[in-house]
């Protein structure tokens, strides 16, 4: 992979969150990653994307959604941003306990941290910024790789 | 793909073959109007045919477990049939799949209803 970095601006609606995931797709495939992990890649955006326009921005039409892809050479590096009230990631409860199973919402963010290595989530003012981390040769290789 | 049903008898069960995506917006709307509609009218022996669906995401995921409670507060029951490896997986990372009845073939799932 050689770095490179690419940034969509988009309006709060389900295109867009439709737009992301086959952005996301067509990105992991060419970053080089296989179909197994491309799926997981862009299931991940896919959830990021729907918490920034339904969660986030609300489907406000003054509000946008960005969503940046920087291949770093190691890993593919997603950030999405929206505008919205910003989220708490303390009070979301964990998906899998059993009183929140069957709960019929609140595994977006549940899903992101099974799908890729490393998801940050920031505050922003006002918004919500969700960095998700891909590396190119898994995480054991690569925390290997940060310790040398 | 938007996600499409088709729904038919079999031995007093009610098989959905659902096909194509249940994700947030029209396919996961579809899903819950459907069952809803299906309970309204009295059917509580719900099968839902997995094995053309090619992706869901966790809006999909919630339509299924709201389904399966929707059914169940009725006094019915809802199994699923035919999951493909995707939505396997999916459920086992959400640890759903020991919630769910899910069965491989369509015979043993109209059996297994009571």
């Amino acid at each position: 992979m050689t770095a490179k970095r690419v940034s969509y601006t988009l309006d709060s609606s389900l295109q867009s969150v439709n737009t992301a995931e086959e952005t996301a797709q067509l990105l992991a495939a060419k970053a080089g990653f296989d179909e197994d992990n491309c799926l997981r890649i862009s299931m991940a955006v896919r959830e990021a994307a729907v918490n920034a326009v339904l969660h986030g921005n609300a489907y406000d039409p003054s509000k946008k959604m960005t969503i940046a892809f920087e291949n770093t050479g190691r890993a593919l590096v997603i950030t999405v941003t929206d505008e919205g009230r910003g989220l708490d990631v303390s009070k979301v409860p964990d998906p899998t306990t059993p009183e929140n199973l069957l709960k019929q919402s609140g595994r977006g963010i549940f899903l992101m941290r099974s799908f890729m290595d490393e998801v940050r989530i920031r505050l922003l003012a006002p918004g919500t910024e969700i960095t998700m981390v891909k590396n190119v040769s898994g995480p054991a290789e690569h925390h290997k790789e940060a310790s040398k | 793909m938007s996600m499409k049903s088709i729904t038919r008898q079999v031995n007093g069960i009610t098989i959905v073959d659902l096909s194509g995506r249940i994700t947030l917006g029209e396919g996961s709307v579809v899903l819950r109007d459907l069952v809803r509609d299906l309970v309204t009218k009295g059917q509580r022996k719900i099968l839902l045919n997995l094995g053309d669906v090619t992706y869901i995401d966790s809006s999909g995921i919630g339509e299924l477990v709201s389904a399966f409670t929707t059914v169940r507060n009725q006094g019915g029951e809802l199994k699923l049939l035919n999951l493909t490896k995707k939505v396997h997986d999916l459920l086992q990372i959400t640890k759903l799949y020991t919630v769910f009845d899910v069965k491989d073939d369509e015979a043993t799932a109209v059996a297994a209803f009571k």
